[in-house]
């Protein structure tokens, strides 16, 4: 199997002492859409930032497409395309230009980095905003910004560290699109993101670091099957007071007519559609809650989800 | 990258450090005018005639080298220092850190936006002491490699202070409290030969004093210094700043940790 990205033992500390990562063995096979979770300084960036030369590693080996980047740093780098979490353009700078000049550090030629540009800069809605001030535009254009400033030299890897932070849910789901359209045409991506509804809804396998060390990697499907758990969310017909009896530690009123129950993998919904019903409780409709990732990340990294503290 | 792409890289980062220069031209361009204009009007043309001659030239003749020359390094300076270290700040540099562009690439580029600014700084310069006196030009080659070599030396000096530099006072400070006395005492506004015979050997420690020279023979052919001595302590100082550049790019924990 070809792996975009292996990483061996890869180790970071930093001057002030503080251990990053503690041999984090990595293997993002060619094509994936892997999504790379951990909690805040669990060491996430610091591997993006190895991979893009920010952060100079302690130790450890780092390949992309095969090429060590001990030896051969540049041709490595020349595969990827990196999205910080931080806006990193310069604002007086607009995004024609920003992008046409990110075209031509990769050594692309004036006429096809203009033609790339035009294309990126349409694909993600902001060839009307070619030539405003970066600085002047909204944060969820920003965040398109530097996507479409990381594929103007069409990586074969993409790395992206919270693409969708602080975008609204319209422009966060079109980016999920055009992320699944690219990775469908043969780009491999490394997500790295707050919102694990988004790793769920778009990755195929996932790693989880927590300090420092790569403690889950494995397959998305894999891993939530490990779910002990489902939570269902049902819509009721006419409000209640209280959860019924029988339902009694196993179901939640969160309004008078939404109702959480949670049911055990092994369990046969019928059992708690004849309790419903033996308590004249009819049923709008019911939804699957989003937010078994969730669950496993606490499970697996002892502590609530990736929200900032 | 093969050669082509690392001259396409090259040229993009020069002229976008022209573009960011020539945008801001209100601060990059006019302030060098206006000030060089003041030291005309004050030092040449007010105090001058009282000063009569130095080395054999009339005050102003002696002066216009050195104030061209002085503006050429502060602009070649503080387009670099500036333009290096806001893409710091601003972390914009990141664009070109992970890009494959090599190292050497983008200090070379950097380097020419320097030496670019310089050189059109100069040209203002001496486009208006052409207002207050006719310039005679004894060797156009010695006059043109100094300007150039000084603005590269001054290029990369600005390179490896935008480097340590972690605030904009940071920024600042070199060229007030290093570069501005270096320059005044740098034979600029007079002869070393008027100084005693202690002050001349401190001055000779002055490295822009051997810049100073050259260039001033360049138009008078006079110069208190050895021409080939000139030639050498900037050679020397290139060579030993561009080493320096080089290596904080690459290992330098102000641009990566």
């Amino acid at each position: 199997m070809e792996f975009a990205l292996k990483t061996t033992q890869l180790t970071k500390t930093y001057r002030n002492g503080v251990t990053a990562l503690k041999g984090v063995d990595l293997a993002v096979p060619t094509g994936d859409f892997y999504a790379l979770l951990g909690p805040n300084g669990a060491g996430k960036s610091t591997v993006i930032s190895v991979l893009g030369s920010l952060v100079i590693k302690t130790g450890g080996r780092v390949e992309v497409f095969g090429v060590d980047i001990d030896t051969d740093f540049p041709q490595a780098k020349s595969f990827l395309g990196v999205v910080p979490q931080e806006f990193n353009f310069n604002i007086f700078e607009t995004p024609l230009q920003i992008v046409r000049n990110q075209a031509g550090y990769y050594g692309i030629d004036r006429r096809t980095a203009l033609a790339r540009t035009e294309k990126y800069l349409t694909l993600l809605g902001l060839w009307d905003k070619r030539d405003e001030q970066a600085g002047q535009l909204s944060g969820g254009m920003k965040r398109r910004l530097m996507i479409a400033r990381a594929l103007v030299h069409e990586p074969r890897l993409l790395i992206l560290d919270e693409p969708t932070a602080g975008v609204d849910i319209e422009i966060r789901r079109s980016m999920w699109d055009f992320l699944r359209q690219i990775n469908r045409a043969g780009t491999t991506i490394i997500l790295t993101t707050h919102y694990l509804e988004e790793a769920e809804h778009l990755c195929r396998n996932i790693g989880i670091i927590d300090s420092g060390s790569l403690v889950e990697n494995t397959s998305m499907r894999a891993l939530l099957r490990q779910l002990h758990l489902e939570t269902y969310v049902l819509d009721l017909e006419d409000s209640l007071k209280r959860v019924p009896s029988g339902l009694d530690g196993s179901a939640r009123l969160i309004d008078p007519t939404t109702l959480e129950i949670d049911i055990k993998k092994e369990e046969c919904l019928n059992h708690f559609y004849e309790l419903l019903s033996a308590n004249d409780i009819r049923v709008r409709s019911m939804r699957n809650k989003a937010n078994r990732l969730e669950e496993l990340f606490i499970n697996r990294v002892g502590q609530p989800p990736l929200e900032d503290k | 990258m093969t050669a082509r792409e690392q001259w396409i890289a090259y040229v993009t980062i020069v002229l976008k450090e022209i573009a960011r220069f020539m945008r801001i031209w209100q601060q990059t361009l006019i302030p060098p005018a206006i000030s060089t204009l003041l030291y005309f009007v004050i030092f040449g043309n007010l105090i001058g005639q009282r000063i009569g001659q130095m080395d054999g030239f009339d005050y102003m003749d002696f002066l216009v080298p050195g104030l061209i020359l002085m503006a050429v390094i502060n602009a070649s300076y503080q387009n670099v220092v500036g333009s290096f270290f806001g893409a710091k700040w601003g972390k914009s540099i990141e664009e070109l850190l992970v890009s494959p562009t090599p190292n050497s690439i983008i200090l070379l580029a950097y380097i020419t936006g320097g030496v670019a600014r310089g050189m059109l700084v100069g040209l203002i310069v001496t486009g208006i002491s052409l207002l207050f006196t006719d310039l005679n030009v004894f060797n156009l080659g010695i006059l043109t490699a100094v300007m150039i070599l000084t603005a590269v030396l001054f290029s990369l000096g600005g390179f490896v202070n935008a480097i340590f530099a972690k605030t904009f006072d940071d920024v600042s400070m070199i060229p007030t409290f290093v570069l501005l006395p270096l320059t005044y005492l740098g034979g600029v506004f007079y002869s070393i030969h008027l100084l005693s015979d202690f002050w001349q050997q401190v001055s000779k420690a002055n490295p822009i004093l051997y810049m100073v020279n050259a260039f001033r023979y360049g138009f008078l052919g006079i110069s208190d210094v050895s021409l080939s001595l000139s030639f050498g302590m900037i050679g020397l100082f290139i060579i030993s700043f561009f080493a320096l550049s080089l290596y904080l790019l690459t290992y330098s924990r102000g641009l990566r940790a």
